[in-house]
């Protein structure tokens, strides 16, 4: 059952490469995303058994991460197999840049895409930490090509980045790992393990200087992957310059997916109670990440950099919660799910204004209510879903981070995150504004815009809508559990 | 049999003091091969005693990718490419080795003083593999061309695979044999990388991927 | 001490001008040539010593002196100089960092002669000679910090005196490296191929042969003869590290002692043979590797 998730898409990657017909091979796409979609609900609502010592099985938390990075795709999958359509053939013309540009083959990139799923399914899956590694890598592997898609030398750039920087940063997370092996080993030297449910039962047993150091390198290293300031700079790049769907996933799902891992870090160190410790670490990337994150967001120029610029601000807020525990662990989950819905809409969002607009700086966008009267609408939505405001669920889930920051004793971090929060919205909505108000360059008139570049978006935005005024009984059982399974607690 | 892991692991820190210190391209790749193959021999030498088939099924994946194919796919995208053959650093030769003679101080120091809970197979394998980690990381850092950032990165790796020696019988095979599967993707989809780069741009120097950047405010 | 001790530095001194005629053989030989006698350095050394010497009124006496200190120096060096198993006339502890000041003094007044005729051709080479012991004397205090630390004794003697086979079997990684770091040293020091061309005289990427080129007669002689002695100081220090171990009998030691530095002479000659010059701005990366495998077999021995 889990294996199937994980080698379906793979089967269709094969055989998006296979196949000749553009026409055939999106209607795959979408095929594969809607068959993902079902299994991935079959395994909610009938949790699948997990043997204790397996090293593949899914989890409540990798259930909640599959399901965000499942539904992401279906989504997704619609919106691309659309703007695939969309995409002119032969020699193109960037407008900010001017540089002239063709796109790669387009079963490559359905290949790749489908691919991706794969390994995002796998990391969710993985009990293991060295199979979630091999995962991890893998999701960079699979989605460099994706962000190469424009083949122009800005996203050649990008690529090259995103490649190096996440490459390398992973690889220090692989020594975290063997840092792990020797703590958990056995003082001649056998019996070390990588499963997760392993070593939280061995909790305190564990050696705790050695712990400490590989959670350093897990963190730093999958936090190079979940965008974690310093370790960013690859992210506003790659996440820019990939085509809209891919952004989406890239913002949505990956990053989830580098979260999990640091999670299941965390977990073990709780485990050996040294959550304070991890804790602390965690705090203190996350409120980096959401100031340095908030101080870009401010003066943004690029409409797509700047959602990549929120994306690292809201994994700061997850970092945030993670470590301070408890409820804002819970939060934190509830959050994941509610910014990937959100950020990937936006994405989407922000490809229709790119196909419309042909530039992705925010000066030269205006009016986008009326010349795209549905995605400009959207669009609007979008900021307040994407600031935390009521009625929206980042509201509910961003509160109950914040309220155990502002614990007693901790105040400062609550004030910290909360001035960040604030510049942030700020920023982003001087952007938001004039690009869907604001005045239009030229007099386009308005357009008609076909139902499947805005009903993912839509779709998106309502589920976090839906989730600001209830959470599926399911939905809540499944967040409880993941929480109190990786070490946190439930408001 | 110590002798000859003592041997070996000081040969990978001499690789390592070359690749910081040689100028030719070709050269540095060649160097990088002979580390790989050594450090194929390095799960047998590390554990003498078990000389179970993993660990010379590992030694013998690890030496064949690092050895043969990685080198063959660099030269290839050295070829084709036709970079100058000069690596061209950003830090120069003596300093490389230099700052390399520090670090390689640091981690002898380091690897004294770590508390292993057991004794490694070779008092000097964490300090080779480290000096390697560093070797790689610096490489990256310090030189100009992608290739040499792709050599940085198999570098990298070929240290990470060393520390790994000291806990070989813990870490599955199916896992070691996973992370050289990723590490040989990640070496094919950065050549093929190099390869555009070079078209886009007309060489391969990464100080010129400086475009996308914030707006000065 | 004993006899064999006493008789190394007489030997030294007689024997030094030998090896570079062998050395030029073996190139010779190489070259397929048949070379110049093996006596040759004997009867230029001659020549010398029965011509008088010419100094320019610009000289002070700082240039008459530079030849004669560099000689003694290389003299004194010889007191505290094992061979092979062979123990020193004179050995106390720290005696290694003697040896190197006396080396250093004796490049100090050459290169200060060189200076002190005020040709810009001859500053240049002091120039160079410095700029390279800037990277080759902490080379070779840090090798001899690194038998040192591996022999637990800070005199020469003894730490040359410890190595036998079974030394070499526990320490191949650290010897080895040094004795490779040493050999780099010895080739640089002395002037010979990868550095320097000994053959070539007025080439203007000379070193060692260009400060000593206002020097004639006497002076010129002691310069000749110090430069072979030196070719033996060195030799020794990378002859040393190489097995067999002491055999009991003295002479049988210095027999051994000999016998290596004639093969390390017939070894440079081929090595001169088959390498070709570096490009100058490479000799200091040259040296810095020898001082990094040095430095690399220093570590070697904090267990």
């Amino acid at each position: 059952m889990t294996w199937t998730l994980v080698i379906l898409p793979l089967l269709a990657a094969v055989a998006a490469v296979l196949i000749r017909s553009d026409r055939r091979r999106r209607a795959l796409l979408v095929a594969t995303a809607a068959g993902h979609f079902a299994l991935t609900a079959i395994c909610w609502i009938v949790p699948p058994d997990v043997a204790p010592g397996a090293w593949v099985g899914l989890d409540a938390a990798g259930r909640l991460f599959l399901g965000i990075a499942s539904l992401l795709f279906l989504a997704t999958a619609v919106y691309a197999a659309h703007s695939l359509g969309r995409e002119a053939h032969g020699r193109q013309t960037e407008a900010d840049t001017g540089s002239v540009f063709v796109n790669a083959p387009e079963a490559v990139f359905t290949a790749c895409l489908l691919a991706f799923l794969s390994t995002m399914s796998l990391v969710a899956a993985s009990r293991h930490l060295g199979v979630l590694w091999v995962a991890v890598e893998a999701t960079t592997l699979a989605t460099a090509p994706l962000i190469y898609f424009h083949r122009q030398p800005s996203s050649l750039e990008a690529t090259w980045k995103y490649l190096l920087v996440c490459s390398v940063g992973i690889a220090l997370a692989l020594l975290g790992n063997f840092l792990l092996v020797v703590a958990s080993a056995a003082a001649d030297g056998s019996d070390g393990t990588l499963l997760v449910t392993e070593l939280v039962a061995r909790g305190a047993d564990l050696r705790a200087p050695w712990l400490k150091a590989a959670f350093a390198l897990l963190l730093v290293g999958y936090g190079t992957k979940m965008g974690l300031v310093p370790m960013h700079t690859w992210l506003p790049d790659a996440h820019s310059e990939a085509p809209s769907p891919v952004s989406a996933l890239l913002s949505g799902a990956l990053l989830n997916c580098a979260f999990l891992g640091i999670l299941r870090a965390h977990s073990i160190c709780a485990a050996a109670g040294l959550g304070d410790f991890s804790g602390g670490l965690l705090v203190a990337f996350g409120l980096a990440t959401v100031a340095v994150a908030a101080a870009f967001l401010a003066n943004a120029a690029d409409y797509k950099r700047m959602l990549a610029y929120s994306s690292i601000e809201h994994m700061g807020l997850l970092a945030l919660g993670a470590g301070l525990g408890g409820a804002a662990l819970y939060g934190a989950l509830l959050h994941a799910v509610n910014h990937s819905a959100v950020k990937a809409g936006l994405f989407l969002l922000a490809g229709n204004f790119l196909a419309a607009y042909r530039t992705k700086t925010i000066a030269r966008v205006g009016g986008g209510i009326r010349r795209l009267p549905a995605s400009g609408l959207l669009w609007l939505a979008g900021l307040f879903a994407i600031a935390g405001s009521p009625p929206f669920g980042t509201f509910a889930s961003e509160f109950t981070i914040l309220k155990e920051a502002f614990a007693p004793g901790r105040t400062a971090v609550g004030v910290v995150a909360l001035a960040a929060l604030a510049i942030a919205f700020a920023g982003m909505s001087k952007a938001f504004l004039g690009m869907a108000l604001g005045r239009s360059p030229g007099d386009a008139p308005a357009e008609r815009e076909a139902a499947a570049s805005v009903w993912p978006a839509l779709a998106l935005l309502a589920v976090s809508l839906v989730l600001g005024f209830w959470i599926p009984s399911g939905l809540q059982a499944g967040l409880e559990h993941a929480a109190r399974l990786l070490g946190g607690g439930t408001p | 049999m110590n002798n000859a892991l003592d041997m070996l692991l000081v040969f990978l820190v001499l690789t390592d003091l070359v690749l910081l210190g040689s100028s030719r391209l070709r050269n540095a790749i060649r160097i990088a091969a002979l580390q790989g193959l050594m450090l194929g021999l390095l799960p047998l030498l590390a554990h003498g005693h078990g000389f179970g088939w993993s660990a010379v099924l590992l030694g013998a994946g690890s030496a064949l990718l690092k050895g043969f194919v990685f080198p063959s796919l660099l030269n290839r995208a050295l070829r084709e490419t036709n970079a100058r053959r000069e690596i061209e650093p950003l830090v120069g030769y003596v300093a490389s080795l230099l700052i390399g003679m520090g670090a390689l101080a640091l981690s002898f120091g380091f690897g004294a003083r770590l508390p292993l809970p057991w004794p490694a197979p070779s008092q000097w394998l964490v300090p080779a593999g480290l000096f390697t980690v560093w070797t790689g990381l610096f490489l990256i850092v310090a030189r100009r061309k992608a290739i040499t950032q792709v050599l940085g990165y198999v570098v990298l790796e070929n240290g990470i695979f060393a520390l790994g020696m000291v806990l070989v019988e813990a870490m599955p095979l199916l896992v070691e044999l996973g992370v050289l599967l990723d590490v040989f993707v990640a070496v094919f989809v950065m050549g093929i990388i190099v390869f555009h780069i070079n078209r886009e741009f007309d060489h391969i120097d990464v100080d010129q991927l400086r475009a996308l950047k914030e707006p000065a405010p | 001490m004993n006899a064999a001790s006493i008789l190394h530095p007489v030997l030294a001194v007689a024997l030094a001008p030998l090896l570079p005629g062998v050395i030029n053989r073996t190139k010779a030989f190489f070259a397929g040539r048949r070379g110049p006698p093996l006596l040759q350095a004997y009867f230029d050394l001659w020549k010398l010593f029965r011509k008088g010497a010419t100094y320019s009124r610009t000289t002070t006496w700082i240039f008459r002196a530079g030849p004669i200190v560099n000689f003694a120096c290389l003299l004194a060096a010889l007191m505290v100089l094992p061979l092979g198993r062979v123990p020193a006339p004179l050995a106390f502890a720290g005696d290694f960092i003697l040896l190197a000041y006396l080396l250093g003094l004796g490049r100090f007044f050459t290169v200060v002669a060189a200076l002190d005729t005020g040709s810009s051709f001859e500053g240049m080479g002091a120039s160079r000679e410095v700029q390279f012991a800037t990277f080759a004397e902490p080379a070779l205090l840090v090798g001899l910090a690194a038998l040192a630390r591996q022999a637990q004794d800070l005199s020469l003697s003894a730490m040359y005196a410890g190595l036998s086979a079974a030394v070499w079997s526990q320490a191949l990684p650290l010897l080895a490296l040094v004795a490779a770091g040493f050999f780099v040293l010895y080739l640089s020091e002395n002037c010979r191929m990868p550095v320097d061309d000994p053959n070539t005289h007025l080439e203007l990427t000379m070193v060692h042969e260009v400060m000593v080129l206002d020097h004639g007669g006497v002076d010129f002689g002691f310069v000749q003869w110090a430069a072979a002695v030196k070719l033996w100081v060195l030799g020794a220090l990378v002859v040393g590290l190489f097995p067999p171990g002491a055999t009991g009998r003295p002479l049988a030691d210095l027999a051994a002692g000999l016998a290596g530095l004639l093969v390390l002479a017939i070894a440079t000659g081929a090595v001169e043979s088959c390498l070709a010059r570096v490009r100058l701005l490479r000799v200091p990366q040259l040296l810095v590797g020898a001082g990094v495998l040095c430095a690399l077999g220093l570590l070697l021995t904090f267990r």
